[in-house]
C-alpha cells in the first residue's frame, strides 16, 4: 500500500464556520431547552410517570449504541487485520468518541436532576447494570483514547493492534451492557427477553456504519480531498451486511415471542394494531430503513452512486431511530400485566396503552446530542491528524486497479 | 432541605434489635394511646417504648427480626371508598396538579374485572415492598434502599432522577415528581426531579402507629387492610396469612412482596 498521508483539514473556508456556526445554534437551542424542561419540571415535556423514558432516551440511546459501531472499521482494520480499512481507523475512533459524548449529554440533561450527576459518578450500586454502564461509557473514552494515540503517534503505532483489540471487547460489552438496561427489566413484557443484547450489538453495527459512511462522504465531499470508488463500495456493502443481520435477528425476536404465548399481547400491539407503534416498524423500521436501503445498496443501478449511498444511510439512520422509538417508547406503551385474566382500570392508568406525544424541547435536546457529536468530528479533524490527504482508490489499495472487465465497468460508472 | 428521617435509618441499618415480639397484639388494643406513649418515648428511654409497642427509638437501629407487610382482604374493600387514597395523600401532603398523567400517586384504587365470568373487585395497590426489590437492584446511585424491616424508600438526597426505577418497578409504584412542589408536609422529604413512592408511612411506623390507609380504612369500618410484622408468628398479619388464602400480585416474578391480597 502507498503510504497514507494524514493531515488536519484546513477549515478556514466559510462554509467550514457556517458549519460550526449551525451546529453550535442547535446546541445553544438544545441547551435552551434543557433549562425550560429543568426549570418547569418535566411536566412541561410529553413525559408522564407512565412513559418515563421518552424522545431524549430515544437518541441517547441511539448515539451511545451507533458510537460503539462506529469504532468498527478501527476495528476491521486493526483486529482484523484488513489494511484497506486502515487510513479510516483514525476517524472511526474520533467518530465512536464523538457519538459517545453526544449521547451521554443527552442523558445526563435529561435527568431529573442533572445537577447531581456528581452523585453518580461518586455512588455505584454494584447491582445496577447502569451503573456499569457509566463505568463502561467512561472506560470506552479512555480506551478509544489511547488507541487513537498509539494510531496517530508514529512510535506508538506497534501497540496499537493490541489496544484495538481492548477497544473492540470493550465495546461489545459496552453495547451488551447497553441491551441489559432493557433486557433485565422483568416487569416488562417488550423487554424480557436474553435477545435484546446481541440484537443491540448487531444494531450498533449497522447504525454506526451508517452514520461513519456519512460523515466521511461529508467530510471529503466538503474538503474537495478525493474519494475512491473502492473504500466507499467496501463500507457499503459491510452496512448492506449490517442491515440484513439487524433484520435477521429482529426477525427471530418476534418469531421466539410468537412462540410463547405470555408474549402474544405485546406482539400483537407492535405488529398488527399498536398504531402508531406499528407503523413505525412495518414502515419506517422494516421498509424504509431496511428493505429499500439492502435494495439501493446492491441493486446495478444505485449501488455505485454516491447519492444512493447517502441516501441508503439516511434511510438506515431514520429506521433505527424509529427502532429505538419502538423499543423504549413502545415498550412503555404498553401496559403492564399486572392482573392476568382480569380487565384492569384505575385513576394511574392501568391496563391502558399510554399515551405519549414528544414535546417540541424534548426533540431539542435529543437532536441537539446529534449536533454535539457533530461539531466534536468538525473540530476534531481540523485540530488533529485524523484525514488521509487522499482516499483515491490508487492510495488505498492498489490491487483494486480495473484489472477484470467486470471492474473497468462498474469504474466507469462510478 | 434536612437529614431526612429515611436516610437516618438507612444508616443505622443493623446496629441493633429492637424485641418486639408479641408486643403486636397489645399495640392494637391500645392504638389510641400511643401516640402520646410513643410522643414520650421518643424524647425519653427506648426501654419505655419497647414494653409498650414495637416503636424504635430515634437511636436504635431498624431490625431485619421484623418485616413489615400489609395483608388486604379485597372482599371487604368498599365499593367506589376512596378512603386510604385520601388518607395517603393527605398524610403525604401529595395534593397533585389536577394533571393526573405526572401527579403522583402513592397508592391508587384499582378495579378488575374478571373477563371470563365478569366478576368485579377492587383493591389499593401501592409499592409493594418487595423482598427482592428490582428497583432497589437498578437504581445506580443505591438512592432506592430496602431498610432492614422490609420497607423499601427512596433517599431523596441520593436520587438523580433517572426514573430506570420507575421502568423496573412491575406495579408501576412510583412516580416521577414533575413539578416545583410546595406546602409539603414536614418530615416527608419530596422534590423536583426525584422519584417517590408509598413508604409504608414509616414515619408512623417507627413512632409504633400504623400506616394512614390502614388507619383509615378501619376507622370507615371496612378493615380491609391490615398492617403487622409478618416474621413475628403471633401476629394478626401472619396469624391470618397461616391460615387462609392470600396471594402476591405477580408471584411469578417470585419478588416476594410484603403485600398480600385476598380474594382476587
Ligand atoms: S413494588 Fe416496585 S417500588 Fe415497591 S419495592 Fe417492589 S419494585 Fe420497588
Ligand atoms: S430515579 Fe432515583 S431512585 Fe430511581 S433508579 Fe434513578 S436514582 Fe434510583
Amino acid at each position: 500500500m502507498a503510504k497514507i498521508h494524514y493531515r488536519e483539514i484546513e477549515g478556514n473556508s466559510i462554509n467550514y464556520y457556517i458549519l460550526l456556526g449551525f451546529f453550535a445554534v442547535i446546541i445553544a437551542i438544545a441547551l435552551a431547552a434543557t433549562y425550560y424542561m429543568e426549570h418547569n419540571g418535566h411536566h412541561v415535556t410529553g413525559m408522564t410517570n407512565q412513559i418515563v423514558w421518552g424522545v431524549p432516551h430515544v437518541f441517547a440511546v441511539f448515539l451511545i449504541v451507533a458510537a460503539s459501531g462506529a469504532l468498527n472499521v478501527a476495528s476491521i482494520a486493526s483486529v482484523f487485520g484488513k489494511t484497506a480499512y486502515k487510513p479510516l481507523a483514525p476517524l472511526s475512533g474520533l467518530v465512536a468518541i464523538a457519538l459517545l459524548m453526544g449521547g451521554l449529554s443527552v442523558l445526563v440533561l435529561d435527568l431529573g436532576r442533572p445537577d447531581r450527576l456528581i452523585v453518580a459518578m461518586t455512588n455505584y450500586n454494584f447491582k445496577s447494570i447502569f451503573a456499569w454502564n457509566i463505568f463502561l461509557y467512561n472506560g470506552f473514552l479512555v480506551i478509544v483514547g489511547v488507541y487513537l494515540w498509539m494510531m496517530m503517534e508514529h512510535r506508538m503505532n506497534k501497540y496499537s493492534k493490541a489496544v484495538g483489540f481492548a477497544a473492540f471487547t470493550w465495546r461489545l460489552i459496552l453495547t451488551t451492557g447497553t441491551g441489559s438496561i432493557f433486557g433485565f427489566l422483568v416487569a416488562r413484557q417488550s423487554y424480557d427477553a436474553a435477545i435484546m443484547a446481541p440484537m443491540f450489538i448487531l444494531m450498533s453495527f449497522s447504525f454506526g456504519m451508517a452514520i461513519f459512511i456519512l460523515i466521511l462522504m461529508g467530510s471529503y465531499a466538503g474538503t474537495g480531498r478525493p474519494l475512491g470508488t473502492a473504500v466507499l463500495s467496501r463500507l457499503k456493502n459491510l452496512l448492506g451486511v449490517f442491515v440484513a443481520a439487524v433484520l435477521l435477528i429482529v426477525a427471530i425476536f418476534h418469531l421466539t415471542n410468537l412462540y410463547a404465548t405470555e408474549h402474544h399481547g405485546f406482539e400483537q400491539f407492535i405488529l398488527l394494531n399498536g398504531g402508531i407503534y406499528t407503523f413505525l416498524f412495518w414502515g419506517v423500521q422494516i421498509l424504509l430503513g431496511s428493505l429499500i436501503p439492502l435494495f439501493l445498496l446492491y441493486s446495478p443501478a444505485t449501488r455505485e452512486s454516491a447519492l444512493w449511498i447517502t441516501i441508503s444511510c439516511v434511510l438506515v439512520i431514520t429506521g433505527g431511530l424509529a427502532q429505538m422509538y419502538g423499543i423504549i417508547i413502545g415498550g412503555q406503551a404498553f401496559p403492564l400485566n399486572m392482573f392476568p385474566g382480569f380487565e384492569v382500570s384505575s385513576s394511574f392508568f392501568d391496563g391502558v396503552v399510554n399515551h405519549y406525544s414528544p414535546s417540541m424541547p424534548e426533540i431539542a435536546l435529543g437532536v441537539g446530542g446529534v449536533a454535539i457529536a457533530l461539531i466534536m468530528v468538525t473540530i476534531g479533524i481540523k485540530v488533529l491528524r485524523f484525514l488521509p490527504l487522499s482516499l483515491d482508490d490508487a492510495i488505498v489499495d492498489p490491487h483494486y486497479k480495473p484489472a477484470t472487465e467486470e471492474t473497468a465497468e462498474s469504474e466507469a460508472t462510478a | 432541605m434536612s437529614q431526612t428521617d429515611d436516610h437516618t435509618n438507612n444508616d443505622q441499618v443493623d446496629n441493633g434489635h429492637v424485641n418486639n415480639d408479641h408486643v403486636n397484639n397489645y399495640r392494637r388494643k391500645f392504638l389510641g394511646q400511643l401516640a402520646a406513649v410513643t410522643a414520650t418515648g421518643a424524647l425519653g428511654s427506648g426501654l419505655v417504648l419497647n414494653n409498650f409497642a414495637q416503636a424504635r427509638p430515634a437511636d436504635e437501629a431498624v431490625s431485619s427480626n421484623v418485616r413489615y407487610g400489609l395483608l388486604i382482604d379485597t372482599s371487604k374493600c368498599g365499593n367506589g371508598c376512596d378512603a386510604c387514597v385520601k388518607a395517603c395523600n393527605d398524610e403525604n401532603g401529595l395534593q397533585g396538579f389536577d394533571r393526573p398523567e405526572t401527579d403522583a400517586q402513592w397508592i391508587r384504587t384499582v378495579k378488575l374485572r374478571d373477563k371470563s365470568t365478569n366478576r368485579t373487585v377492587s383493591l389499593p395497590m401501592m409499592c409493594q415492598h418487595c423482598e427482592f426489590p428490582p428497583c432497589v437492584d437498578v437504581c445506580p446511585t443505591g438512592a432506592s434502599f430496602k431498610r432492614a424491616d422490609g420497607i423499601v424508600l427512596v433517599d431523596k438526597h441520593l436520587c438523580i432522577g433517572c426514573r430506570y426505577c420507575m421502568m423496573a418497578c412491575p406495579y408501576k409504584a412510583r412516580s416521577f415528581i414533575h413539578e416545583e412542589l410546595t406546602g409539603q408536609v414536614q418530615g416527608i422529604p419530596r422534590g423536583k426531579g426525584t422519584v417517590e413512592s408509598c413508604t409504608l408511612c414509616v414515619h408512623r411506623v417507627d413512632k409504633g402507629e400504623t400506616p394512614a390507609c390502614v388507619e383509615a380504612c378501619a376507622k370507615d369500618g371496612h378493615k380491609a387492610l391490615i398492617f403487622g410484622d409478618l416474621k413475628d408468628a403471633s401476629s394478626e398479619i401472619a396469624l391470618r396469612i397461616s391460615k387462609e388464602a392470600s396471594m402476591q400480585v405477580r408471584g411469578d416474578l417470585k419478588l416476594n412482596p410484603g403485600v398480600r391480597y385476598q380474594g382476587i
